[in-house]
């Protein structure tokens, strides 16, 4: 397990347990030798260690239990959004990280901070559920660019070859890892350094006014972000199979299927979840914080954005 | 050294075959993604990711050799599923075989049902070992002959010819599930049978391919709202209106078929209390249970979850009569677990045939069986290291912290990409299949 983010929270966190102290000082660089390319981390850890050194040992574990959850938060946001895989995404899967992400919201809640974390989102130019609209467009722009090749069962292992390679480098591990990280420090430098929102904050504005269209669109009128984007997350399971496989050898076999199976109902529910804007309606949106310099972001928050950017590249395939 | 489990007499486990590829680059397409023998034992089925089932049969025992019994040998190999494209949704079907579940012999002919993400097939395997010959109206080689020419009559005449199994598909179940299939159980009427996705379940007559009844729907009205799923379904052994199907929240449900057509209310709820020291949020996904196995007596049932193995009396509802641990050194490493996803890995379980011992399988390549009255566990490998024949099997053992001994492996070096989720007992003899990635390993005991 070295090598692992969570490996280090891991260690930190037990270390913390018992004399916090000088100790994840000296232990921290040890770990981090190996990680070239985890700036971000580095700069959590020595954030943290400074902490230490202000708040004394209490105060050092309530930051390290926080840093932990705030890390299987983003972790767990992740995995919901490799929903653009070739295969169907496991359900069993994607409800267990579901209920884990709403767990921490909830503590969150409690903690009063889930309103923190809010502002950061709000810092980055991003809210939440935008957040995690975001992950949904990128499931469904895969979609929209899978349906107009209409593959013959025979020829489309041919081209199968292509997309998993394409997917691979989406879901291998260095780009979830990067964005993960990048997410982590992003986000961890807006919760640390609360000085900087104020700055940021008067962009929002001009952010949401672009925005505003997609926001009606995707909104469902439910009272957190998390179930109704999760709620759009499970929408990809809705749509039933409408036809029967092309294969010529098993059409006599489905010719007399009862039709009934198909409940038109669902089919209807998951086309209307469809969020209506497509891939490059994000990348405009995203456009005005790239380009305008009267923008303050963290350079966290510019590569964060950079990484979605190429992320959509890739599946565009341009 | 620990003695053997399993069977009340002490009894060391060996090797006996290994089957599959030696070579370190594994074809995905090889992994074996389920194990059943069939309820002699004499046929051991194995289904894998690229849709292929393999047919092992075990040779007669030969009177001579006494210490290692019937071998087995491969019988026969098929494409069971083809991996097809949903152009609704975009996404491909995987051909993987979930499950392979066997009928009961009811005549020469061997059946089973196979079963991938969408369809369930019923498979007839039949064996042809004569050929007729000395047709009259077509030559030897196939040929029609001229009628006008036959001058006299023979009576054909059945010659031996070497030993041809055949499988074909008898039956296709197909467009009853929006959700991925996770398990399918023939019922003990041998007529009906079930089958179980994420969200529903749905009872089958072995003859009927067009219909099926839906006899459990957990699908919310708002899929927002979804926060459990139907993780593993069995039918009672002996009494046909009986099943149970497990969830991913670590609770079964019991229902009776007979109590209303939509068995969406229980008969019986099992869920053992959480112990709120021991609460994190992990706590839900190691709950999740993974697999549900009556015993072959049908008073006991037993689950496995992501750390333990519990085996429940189907008298007492709130909480399981035993519980194993298979690794609870993973708890602490639950995160690292979480972020490779190994967490969500599913482990099947099972029973002996006299349901005195139970078998489900780990990381490393470990498996582990437990001795219900004896109350003995023990740890094995499957590896190639140690696949001399008849070579007994030594126990493993895991060091969870401080000194490690010799021969133990610490945590830290366990490899999880190595890891047994598909396990089958004969269901009368001390005969063991192990799936270990690509490779099907056959242990078997060593009396005393």
């Amino acid at each position: 397990m070295s090598g692992s983010l969570s490996a280090l929270f891991d260690h930190v966190s037990a270390v913390g347990e018992g004399n916090a102290g000088m100790s994840p000082m000296l232990q921290a660089p040890v770990i981090l030798v190996g990680w070239p390319r985890r700036q971000g981390v580095l700069v959590s850890v020595l954030w943290l260690s400074t902490l230490d050194f202000l708040f004394g040992a209490k105060h050092v574990l309530q930051g390290h239990q926080a840093l932990q959850r705030q890390s299987l938060l983003d972790m767990s946001l992740i995995k919901l959004q490799l929903c653009h895989m070739l295969v169907e995404p496991n359900l069993c899967r994607s409800v267990l990280i579901a209920n884990t992400v709403r767990q921490i919201q909830e503590e969150m809640t409690h903690d009063g901070s889930w309103h923190m974390v809010t502002e950061a989102f709000c810092g980055t130019g991003q809210s939440p559920s935008e957040r995690l609209v975001a992950t949904e467009v990128l499931c469904r722009s895969r979609e929209q660019d899978a349906e107009p090749k209409l593959f013959s069962v025979i020829s489309y292992e041919g081209c199968r070859e292509e997309e998993v390679v394409a997917d691979e480098t989406l879901c291998s591990v260095s780009v979830s890892d990067t964005v993960s990280n990048v997410c982590l420090a992003g986000r961890m430098g807006q919760c640390w350094e609360k000085s900087e929102l104020s700055g940021v904050e008067r962009d929002e504005e001009a952010l949401e006014d672009s925005r505003e269209d997609e926001e009606v669109d995707t909104e469902d009128g439910a009272s957190t972000e998390g179930p109704k984007t999760i709620g759009q997350v499970f929408g990809t399971f809705e749509i039933k199979n409408g036809s029967p496989g092309p294969d010529s050898a098993l059409e006599e076999l489905f010719s007399d299927v009862d039709t009934s199976y198909y409940d038109l109902d669902t089919m209807l529910t998951g086309m209307q979840s469809a969020p209506k804007m497509g891939p490059y309606d994000l990348l405009d949106s995203l456009a005005p914080s790239h380009s305008s310099p009267s923008i303050v972001s963290t350079p966290n928050c510019r590569s964060d954005l950079n990484e979605l950017d190429h992320i959509m590249e890739i599946i565009v395939g341009s | 050294m620990m003695a053997g489990v399993g069977g009340g007499n002490d009894f060391q486990w060996c090797f006996s075959q290994v089957k599959g590829a030696i070579d370190e680059d594994v074809a995905e397409a090889d992994i074996i993604s389920t194990v059943e023998f069939n309820y002699s034992g004499e046929l051991l089925a194995t289904g894998d990711k690229g849709g292929r089932v393999v047919i092992f049969q075990r040779e007669q025992e030969s009177k001579n050799r006494q210490v290692s019994r019937g071998e087995y040998n491969v019988y026969s190999t098929f494409q069971s599923h083809e991996p097809e494209f949903d152009y609704l949704k975009s996404l491909e079907i995987e051909e993987k075989i979930n499950k392979i579940r066997w009928l009961p012999q009811q005549n020469a002919a061997h059946f089973l049902l196979s079963a991938n993400d969408k369809t369930i097939k019923l498979w007839k395997i039949s064996e042809r070992d004569k050929r007729a010959e000395g047709y009259n109206l077509k030559d030897e080689d196939g040929r029609l002959r001229d009628p006008f020419r036959i001058t006299t009559l023979r009576v054909p005449v059945l010659m031996p010819m070497d030993l041809m199994v055949e499988a074909s598909p008898r039956r296709i179940f197909a467009n009853a599930h929006t959700y991925h299939i996770n398990s399918i159980s023939v019922n003990s009427d041998y007529e009906t049978y079930l089958s179980a996705d994420d969200l529903r379940i749905n009872l089958w007559h072995l003859e009927i391919t067009d219909r099926s009844f839906n006899i459990v729907d957990i699908k919310p009205a708002n899929m927002e709202e979804l926060t459990e799923v139907i993780t593993a379904a069995e039918c009672h052994p002996h009494q046909c209106n009986v099943f149970v199907y497990s969830s991913s929240k670590g609770t079964i449900r019991l229902c009776d078929m007979r109590a209303a057509a939509l068995c969406d209310r229980h008969s019986k709820f099992f869920e053992e209390p959480e112990d709120p020291s021991s609460r994190s949020f992990f706590s839900e996904i190691i709950s999740s249970i993974s697999d549900v196995k009556f015993s072959h007596s049908g008073r006991y049932m037993m689950t496995r979850d992501y750390l333990s193995v519990k085996v429940w009396d189907l008298n007492m509802e709130n909480r399981p009569v035993e519980t194993y641990q298979v690794h609870e050194y993973l708890r602490s490493k639950l995160c690292s677990l979480y972020e490779n996803d190994c967490i969500f890995d599913k482990f099947e379980c099972c029973w002996n045939g006299s349901d005195s011992a139970i078998m489900t399988g780990s990381y490393n390549n470990f498996f582990r069986m437990f001795d219900r009255n004896t109350r003995r566990d023990i740890t094995l490998e499957a590896s190639r290291e140690n696949s001399k024949p008849r070579a007994m099997l030594k126990p493993r053992k895991v060091c969870t912290g401080g000194k490690r001994k010799k021969d133990e492996i610490s945590v830290d070096s366990l490899d999880f990409n190595k890891k047994i989720l598909h396990t089958a007992w004969h269901p009368k003899e001390n005969v063991i299949a192990v799936a270990a990635t690509n490779n099907l390993y056959i242990f078997q005991d060593k009396m005393n």
